[in-house]
């Protein structure tokens, strides 16, 4: 049967299409995957379905039932629910407060928090989600919030649900949980819409996928009866190379040189433990590791955007070390941010101003103090032509532009400014293949023009695939050094576990 | 250039004036509740703002101080500040001015020079603290603002009565040298309280869109209030744009106190209580959308109905309370967002109907 039917949807944003004339047909127990390239309408199409956004043209019918999804709750009475990629949830609040919140159980007036813990521990323990209903959200890790939505949405007696981009944000253990817990939940009856950009997981857990490309259905496909090159090439509208091709290069000058680095986290507890590493001109240098292993801490702490405890950072064998973010920028250093809206852009700014970010008062963007706007767009014209990022133009807010469209801007800006030193956390989060594609072609344009990358990526495909040498960071340290053109990656996963390697190349 | 014509189209121009329409009918309701006739009432009012050249006068000189508090308080809103001291801060600047205008000798010209600027300084000192104790011990700007108040308040009132003042409630007037009024504005205005205050006024919205919008200072305070950890990130010292920021507040505030101190009333009394003009900046800069132009708008607009209201009691008997009611009740529009939640409505009626 079919439980989602989307029939000729469109939706238009001024100045632009974002659904056109849009094809979806779900069937029941199925995980249907919804794939597209950066912008493709994607997000907007589930809006639509879970009545955040109202349709211009087109139809739905829910369980063969024609449906007008007129908000959320009717939505939710429909049994839709929906993972948002930006979380939903009150801080201070526990996982089960968080998950009653608007449709609380009540004996005469007072919440039945017992009831409601009570309930919410056997939906967790019924889809194997391993959430402890009375732990705070702010201590919890990203993975399990998204956990506590996925909870939420069931409490709420969803059996459709939508997931848009949940992997993105995860590490790639946490994803194998969440695959299995999709599992789980169309064993027990339900249906769930799947977006992503990472082909793999399509073939991995997905039944059906359908490709929208520039606001359009392109096709409805069996996974079983396609792979992963079709898929991109269907998506892109071109073939897609999924190797890079590198040549070999030798290395010039020590470019960023960390000694002895010691870092806090948020909390006070040292999250950098004594670090040493060093990133030559002309190579890219990944760091591999499980997320949480002092990647977030050491990147702030070279930028400046967090103090050292000890330890020398040098750039050029100039003194970096706690130094302003400005003068740190300004010393030659790019960044690209692990997380882009919190840190990365100013989502009320328009794109042309945030491509301009850091260097609004410098020439030829300012006069004295005069913003000089004619530049400004100039400057942002050309970087949105030439890195494709989509948008209906340089004035609109970042805020309305596709996620993958505001990571892509991000990228623009810093590597236009073409640092000695680039640091790129997590740059291909949220891309599409063929963006992927482009960046890490942007990258290695860097390194060959002889400057220095350091790339973190939670990703080992992407770190073994573009770095020239990879540090395996564990609890703080560098745990070994790995050259990629000759390592496995279950060398690189022991490394990145805490297990001492064999084959420690030292460069 | 087409970046902050693009901010100014996309104002929300219609919420405002479809609220203005609205409190005024809730006006008018309370009227008719009341046994009034609000037509009579609001042809008294509007023709009352405008009859005279002195009524003329007397409501731009209603308008003005509304102009500054209103542009004290959207600039805050701007800069991710909300300034509820703008009250504080308007008498702050009363205050100074009138120290300089009764303590100091000077030439003519000179002496409301130094008296205006005396006030704006001293708005924008009054504003320091709490940016300060907000950028470096994370203290919320509204608490302090509302305490701030209240101390400015009895600080004024203490100085007038023990220093400014041989134990009276009011100060003497200020001499002549130092007053904003001007003979040719006022006779030409059939001798009302009109004054340059009016021209700092305009001026004041000037610099807060060229400030804003046309300034790498603005772009930082910008950013700085939509996003910080951005603005960080981008080698911005958040700390010091907001404790700008909320000078550049004050100082508007304060300049509003001094013109309204050296152009209108020319001596400072005690006050049992704050006057208003710096939460009715609230009003106007919300209604206003915290644009420049919106602000002069909205000032506007509220002038009328305050000089407006308060002959309307005697032309028509009804009360100057109604006025405040319809204050209350546009702001309560503008703040509700009413013109999208009524457009959501009806899209939706819309969508179901041809189903
Ligand atoms: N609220 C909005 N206002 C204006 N334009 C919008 C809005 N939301 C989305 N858009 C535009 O609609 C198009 C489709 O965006 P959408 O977010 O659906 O893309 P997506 O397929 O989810 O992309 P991504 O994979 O990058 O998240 C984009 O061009 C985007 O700029
Ligand atoms: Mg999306």
């Amino acid at each position: 049967m079919n439980v989602v039917e989307m029939k000729g949807i469109t939706k238009r944003f001024p100045g632009i299409v974002a659904n056109d004339n849009i094809h979806l047909t779900v069937k029941e127990g199925e995980i249907h995957a919804l794939l597209g390239e950066n912008g493709a309408g994607k997000s907007t199409l589930m809006n639509i379905l879970f009545g955040l956004y109202q349709p211009d043209e087109g139809e739905i019918r829910i369980k063969g039932e024609k449906v007008h999804v007129t908000g959320p709750s009717m939505a939710g009475k429909l049994g839709i629910g929906m993972v948002h990629q930006h979380f939903m949830l009150v801080d201070p609040f526990t996982v089960t407060e968080n998950i009653i919140l608007g449709s609380e159980p009540t004996i005469q007036g007072r919440i039945d928090r017992e009831k409601a813990e009570r309930e919410v521990q056997e939906i967790s323990d019924r889809y194997g989600l391993r959430v402890d209903p009375r732990a705070r959200i702010r201590d919890i890790s990203v993975g399990m919030q998204q956990r506590v939505e996925i909870l939420k949405t069931l409490y709420r007696g969803a059996d459709i649900l939508i997931f848009d981009e949940p992997t993105a944000v995860l590490s790639p253990q946490e994803i194998d949980e969440l695959i299995e817990i999709m599992g789980n939940l169309v064993r027990e009856g339900k249906t769930i819409i799947f977006i992503t950009h990472k082909l793999k997981e399509i073939m991995r857990v997905c039944d059906s996928v359908t490709i929208i490309r520039r606001g359009k259905t392109i096709d409805t496909l069996q996974v079983k009866e396609t792979d992963e090159n079709r898929l991109a090439s269907m998506m892109v509208g071109r073939e897609v190379s999924f190797d890079v091709e590198k040549e070999q290069r030798e290395p010039g000058e020590t470019v960023l040189s960390i000694r002895d680095l010691r870092v806090a986290d948020s909390r006070g507890a040292d999250a950098v433990k004594g670090l040493d590493l060093e990133v030559r001109a002309g190579e890219i240098v990944g760091i591999a590791g499980v997320d949480g292993n002092g990647q977030t801490e050491l990147l702030e702490a070279i930028t400046g955007l967090r103090k050292t405890k000890s330890g020398r950072v040098r750039l050029n064998g100039k003194d970096i070390t706690n130094l302003k973010p400005r003068s740190v920028t300004r010393s030659g250093v790019g960044h690209i941010p692990e997380d882009r809206h919190r840190r990365g852009l100013v989502l009320d700014f328009s794109i042309g101003e945030n491509m301009v970010l850091q260097t609004y008062n410098l020439p030829p963007f300012a006069k004295g103090f005069r913003l000089q706007y004619s530049e400004i767009q100039e400057h942002a014209e050309k970087l949105v032509k030439e890195y494709d990022v989509r948008t209906p133009d340089i004035h609109t807010p970042a805020r309305a532009l596709s996620g993958g469209n505001q990571q892509k801007a991000v990228i623009a800006r810093e590597v236009e400014r073409d640092p000695d030193l680039l640091i790129a956390a997590q740059p291909t989060r949220g891309l599409d293949v063929g963006a992927i594609e482009f960046i890490h072609r942007r990258l290695i344009e860097q390194r060959d023009k002889g400057k220095a990358v350091l790339l973190m990526s939670l990703e080992l495909d992407e770190v073994l695939k573009l770095s020239d040498r990879i540090a395996v960071i564990y609890e703080g340290k560098i745990a070994g050094w790995v050259d990629p053109s000759t390592a496995a990656e279950e060398e690189v996963g022991l490394l990145m576990a805490g297990g001492k390697s064999g084959a420690e190349v030292k460069s | 250039m087409q970046v902050q014509q693009r901010q100014m189209r996309q104002s929300p121009l219609l919420t405002s004036i479809v609220s203005v329409i609205l409190g005024m009918l809730v006006g008018a309701v309370m009227m008719l509740v009341a046994g009034y006739n609000p037509i009579q009432a609001y042809i008294a009012l509007f023709t009352s703002a405008f009859l005279m050249p002195y009524d003329i006068g007397e409501t731009i000189r209603t308008i003005t101080p509304l102009i500054l508090t209103g542009l004290s308080v959207g600039l805050a809103f701007r800069t991710g500040l909300f300034n509820i001291g703008v009250e504080g801060q308007f008498i702050i600047g009363q205050l100074m001015s009138v120290i300089v205008a009764l303590k100091l000798d000077l030439p003519p010209v000179v002496h409301v020079i130094v008296a205006v600027i005396a006030g704006a300084v001293g708005g924008a000192l009054w504003a320091f603290l709490p940016g300060f104790l907000k950028a470096t011990r994370g203290v919320h700007e509204v608490i302090t603002t509302i305490m701030l108040n209240f101390i400015a308040l009895y600080l004024a009132n203490t100085l007038v009565r023990n220093w400014l003042s041989a134990g009276s409630d009011s100060t003497e007037k200020i001499p002549e040298s130092a007053s904003l009024r001007w003979d040719v504005l006022s006779s030409l205005f059939g001798n009302a309280r009109i004054h340059l205050g009016l021209f700092l006024a305009l001026a004041a919205a000037f610099v807060m869109y060229y400030l804003l919008w046309r300034t790498t200072w603005g772009f930082e305070l910008r950013s700085v209030g939509f996003n910080p950890q951005a603005s960080e990130y981008a080698g911005m010292s958040v700390k010091k744009n907001l404790v700008m920021s909320m000078m550049i507040s004050g100082c508007f505030a304060g300049l509003g106190g001094a013109t309204e101190l050296l152009g209108t009333a020319e001596y400072l009394s005690i006050h049992g209580s704050h006057t208003g003009i710096g939460f009715d900046g609230i009003a106007v800069a919300l209604l206003g959308a915290n644009s420049p132009v919106g602000i002069l708008l909205a000032a506007s607009l509220f002038g009328i109905l305050t000089y407006g209201g308060s002959v309307m009691q005697f032309e028509a008997s009804v009360p100057y309370e109604v006025i405040r009611i319809v204050f209350a009740a546009i702001i309560f529009f503008v703040a509700a967002n009413i013109v999208r939640w009524a457009g959501t409505k009806f899209r939706k009626k819309a969508v179901t109907k041809d189903a």
